[in-house]
């Protein structure tokens, strides 16, 4: 169970961003539950690709001696991860532009205010 | 109450993701066929020196014109939602 | 964020360092190819050299040169030259996007297979399109920050 350590901590992480999306009523803690979720999805691509004692596949200035094919990390994973990380912030610009217009109109941050003052 | 059966659901779910872990393969043995072949083609066929920068905008480039146009969306979002009005 | 920005020594300070980070966001975008780096990443480092401007002189004196609809012509030639370098691609070659540059003299040397020095006039359409991206990234990202700060102006405690 120790050599898969990096899964269980990816389970941790979203885990904590599902209780926080759950179980919080102010709406700024909800677009960090979020955001958290997103880091830990991200972090899961970038684990899928790694390989023992493996170097950055980038041919500038590397050393002599390490085997072409296998001693590398697999780079398909990582370009994932970059489409991801940046479809996260389009994602959050969003929201909290969102919740500037909220705030603006109902004057309180809190979800359950929010339904109240419709009448 | 509405807690306990959120606080039921979240364990449920975080049990299931907890044994999803023993269906991956272990951790620095992945199964690489394709990576295998861009690492060796990959000077050859685009000329650049980075594998990654490779794959994003060469091997792959029809998902960066997507996640561009994903960019280019949601700022026309935030620009559509500052505007100001005119009084008339 | 207050409105006039903040003190005098921080604003002489931001003055002497935006150019530096302008640069070495130029540099992480136009060596892609070469270093670890690309479009993305130094699209998010130029971002952040316009939003500690932004925060340094408060938003109403940003807004006069750079304002949101500068950006979005920005934004909009960077888009524009990915789609027509696509599309060039699509004439030449028949293929969407395809490498129509190797073996040309603009970007198209090969380097020797391993380990070698990176070589910057090679690489095909990676470097035009590295510099597309980059323009959007950043016209678009300072723009999203610049229209947040202008709309909670008048609301300090």
């Amino acid at each position: 169970m120790i050599y898969n350590l990096p899964f269980y901590a990816v389970i941790i992480i979203i885990a904590i961003g599902l209780y926080i999306i759950a179980f919080k009523r102010n709406l700024i803690k909800i677009a960090m539950g979020i955001t958290i979720i997103q880091s830990g999805v991200n972090l899961f691509l970038i684990t899928l690709g790694y390989r023992k004692d493996g170097l950055a596949p980038i041919f500038t200035h590397l050393p002599k001696d390490t085997p072409i094919p296998n001693g590398m990390v697999l780079p398909v994973p990582q370009a994932l991860t970059l489409t991801s990380i940046v479809i996260g912030v389009a994602v959050l610009a969003l929201i909290l532009s969102f919740i500037i217009v909220l705030f603006r109109e109902y004057g309180t941050l809190d979800t359950y205010k929010m339904r109240r003052l419709k009448e | 109450m509405r807690k306990i059966l959120a606080f039921v659901f979240f364990i449920i779910f975080c049990g299931f993701l907890f044994i999803s872990v023993y269906e991956l393969h272990t951790f620095g043995d992945p199964p690489s066929d394709m990576d295998d072949y861009i690492i060796n083609n990959a000077q050859n066929q685009t000329g650049a020196n980075n594998a990654v920068t490779s794959v994003v905008f060469d091997y792959r480039g029809y998902d960066t014109l997507g996640e561009a146009t994903v960019l280019f969306t949601a700022i026309a979002g935030v620009m559509i939602l500052f505007r100001k009005r005119r009084e008339p | 964020m207050t409105d006039e920005g903040l003190s005098l020594i921080v604003q002489n300070i931001v003055s002497l360092l935006f150019p530096l980070a302008l640069i070495f966001s130029f540099y992480i975008i136009l060596f892609g190819h070469v270093t670890p780096g690309g479009g993305f990443q130094g699209g998010a480092v130029g971002a952040s050299a316009v939003v500690m401007l932004i925060v340094a002189f408060g938003a109403k004196k940003i807004h006069g040169n750079m304002s949101h609809e500068n950006m979005s012509i920005f934004e909009s030639t960077g888009a524009l030259i990915f789609i027509l370098t696509g599309l060039i691609g699509l004439i030449v070659a028949s293929t969407f996007l395809s490498n129509f540059l190797v073996d040309t003299p603009l970007f198209g040397e090969i380097p020797a297979w391993g380990s070698n020095p990176g070589i910057l006039n090679s690489g095909g359409i990676l470097p035009v399109l590295n510099i597309a991206v980059g323009m959007k990234v950043i016209a678009g990202l300072s723009a999203v920050v610049l229209l947040m700060a202008l709309a909670m102006e008048g609301k300090k405690k």
